[in-house]
């Protein structure tokens, strides 16, 4: 599925809330206790996103030249709104995430959710996720030319 | 004596409080607004909003040296509040009152001159391990200059502190005990009138960090004969980014200025420059007039109340909470026992306290969630925070409802 197409749904899951904060807040809570957990032996400072006021982990698996993210953090609500990135993000072509605008953050109203503290934690764990992809495509290049030489 | 319960019952109608305080009457994500977050900020009575709107809009002007009207009413205005907190206290002459930006500073004062000139290496500063980050940071900071040694009291699995392990640990080589008076994450109030004591014996100077017992307890440094004592004026109703240290003449005078400026001299010339007396000393630069001046009125709202009237309703709230919050199986209260001002700490069986926060937040309770600048209470207790809910002289009974309710609704989920 295409980054547009899951961000569209994420948009329709959050209207069935219609703007009730308690009821937002436990669903993404459930959408935390959902995502699969981490590997513990990940769950090291290197992995940890600075800028969070919670602690996240973020690590990286490359498959089939496709992207795949593994996240947890100590907070449910957190965890929760991490597994919406890794929904949209998980299984894409870096230059996909890369070139993503996340339109849906905006739509399902998260900044004014969510407050001004904890939305720089998520735009460091989007940075941080982009950051990745960039890094595989770089890195990707650089093979595809020694290879060629 | 009076018996309070008595006292409380025919002097005091919350409705009435509420009424002088204008922000309390909101609504927060479509639901009355419940402000249980006091022991950060409490909220501002009209009475000292209006003194600062009376101050812009009628004699806002620099204080001291001015030969002016306006310079003389605004003098007139800072130094009254200077007399109301020397009363206040019960210091014994209004020069032992200093203005500061809160507590943080006063205590930052006190190590950066006090500690700087007397800690020699191997002397010894004690604090207690229920310190907020302000009473610890400075400290450490001093000692790493002076080659002075740091040693902390202990904190019980109660939430007190281990008075025994106080008692091995003071010595000759003690030089200052610094000590919260009342805990802002526990509200444990802590024996200060014995540590003083004991310390006073050892020839150390104590000071004491009182911003949350000044707003609920009767506080006398005279009666403590406590050497410093620090607070903050938005704790008590009064404005932020002001408030006092307090302390004895003997040692406001043996220490050197804080910072250099106008105001805090007596003579400059290039070559030497004589400093003004206390107060003035420790007041350089233009102050923050207009906060102090509305502070006068944050201590009026107190006086007129009366702490004990205060207290009383406060001790209601805190016990109806305690109580409420203690029959929800999955609650852990730290600190759970009778000597405390209105704060309770507690947390919910595998929910991480930022979440409980955001959950209550949507049901309009303003709480504070995390570490409350205590973390090495937080190591103590092996958490990484808690739920604090602070209460005030306006919070009813019915928003203490609301908050074991809507505990109750989160902790069931």
């Amino acid at each position: 599925m295409a980054i547009n197409e899951i961000q569209e749904d994420i948009i329709n899951e959050f209207e069935v809330l219609q703007d009730d904060r308690e009821s937002t807040i436990f669903y993404i809570m459930e959408l935390g206790q959902k995502l699969p957990s981490m590997d513990e032996k990940n769950k090291i400072d290197l992995n940890l996103i600075k800028g969070c006021q919670s602690k996240v982990w973020l690590s990286t698996i490359i498959e089939d030249n496709k992207v795949f993210f593994q996240a947890d953090s100590n907070t449910e609500i957190t965890k929760g709104l991490i597994s919406l990135l890794i929904r949209v993000f998980s299984g894409q072509d870096a230059d996909d995430i890369m070139n993503s605008d996340l339109y849906f953050i905006e739509k399902i109203g998260m900044h004014q959710m969510i407050g001004s503290q904890r939305s720089n934690g998520f735009a460091s764990m989007i940075k941080q996720m982009k950051l990745f992809a960039l890094t595989y495509r770089e890195l990707n290049k650089h093979k595809k030319l020694n290879t060629q030489s | 004596m009076e018996d309070p319960v008595i006292q409380y019952s025919t002097r005091f109608d919350v409705r009435e409080i509420r009424s002088m305080f204008p922000l309390l009457d909101q609504e927060v994500n479509g639901y009355p607004l419940t402000y249980f977050d006091n022991a950060a900020t409490t909220q501002k009575p009209v009475s000292v909003i209006e003194s600062l709107h009376n101050y812009y809009t009628g004699y806002n002007s620099n204080i001291h040296r001015g030969i002016h009207a306006l310079a003389e009413k605004a003098t007139e205005a800072y130094e009254l509040t200077r007399l109301t907190i020397q009363e206040f206290i019960n210091a014994t002459e209004k020069e032992e009152i200093i203005f500061t930006r809160g507590t943080t500073e006063g205590i930052n004062l006190i190590a950066s001159t006090y500690g700087r000139k007397f800690l020699k290496q191997h002397d010894e500063v004690i604090i207690t391990g229920m310190e907020h980050h302000s009473n610890i940071v400075p400290w450490q900071m001093i000692c790493e200059e002076t080659g002075a040694v740091l040693k902390i009291v202990p904190v019980s699995v109660t939430g007190e502190l281990e008075m025994d392990e106080f008692e091995k640990m003071i010595s000759n080589n003690t030089k200052i005990v610094s000590v919260v008076f009342a805990s802002n994450t526990l509200g444990t109030i802590n024996p200060v009138k014995e540590i003083i004591k004991i310390a006073h014996d050892a020839g150390a100077v104590v000071v004491l960090d009182a911003a949350q017992a000044v707003p609920h307890l009767d506080v006398d440094v005279r009666d403590l004969n406590c050497d410093f004592l620090a607070f903050s004026g938005h704790k008590m109703y009064g404005p932020t980014g002001v408030g006092v240290l307090y302390g004895k003449r003997k040692h406001l005078e043996a220490m050197p200025p804080y910072q250099g400026g106008g105001e805090m001299i007596s003579e400059v010339t290039f070559e030497k420059t004589t400093y003004n007396d206390i107060p003035y000393k420790f007041e350089a630069g233009t102050p923050n007039i207009a906060d102090v001046v509305a502070l006068n009125e944050a201590v009026n709202f107190i006086s007129n109340l009366g702490k004990r009237t205060i207290r009383t309703h406060e001790a209601t709230l805190l016990a109806m909470a305690t109580e409420g919050l203690k029959e929800i199986d999955t609650i852990k209260i730290y600190a759970d026992h009778h000597h405390k001002v209105s704060v309770i700490s507690f947390n919910i069986e595998n929910m991480h306290p930022f979440d409980a926060g955001m959950l209550l937040d949507a049901k309009g309770i303003a709480v504070r969630t995390g570490h409350h600048c205590t973390q090495p209470l937080m190591a103590r207790y092996g958490i990484e925070g808690t739920i604090r809910a602070s209460f005030a002289v306006y919070n009813t009974l019915e928003e203490v409802d609301r908050l074991i309710k809507a505990v109750n609704r989160i902790a069931k989920r």
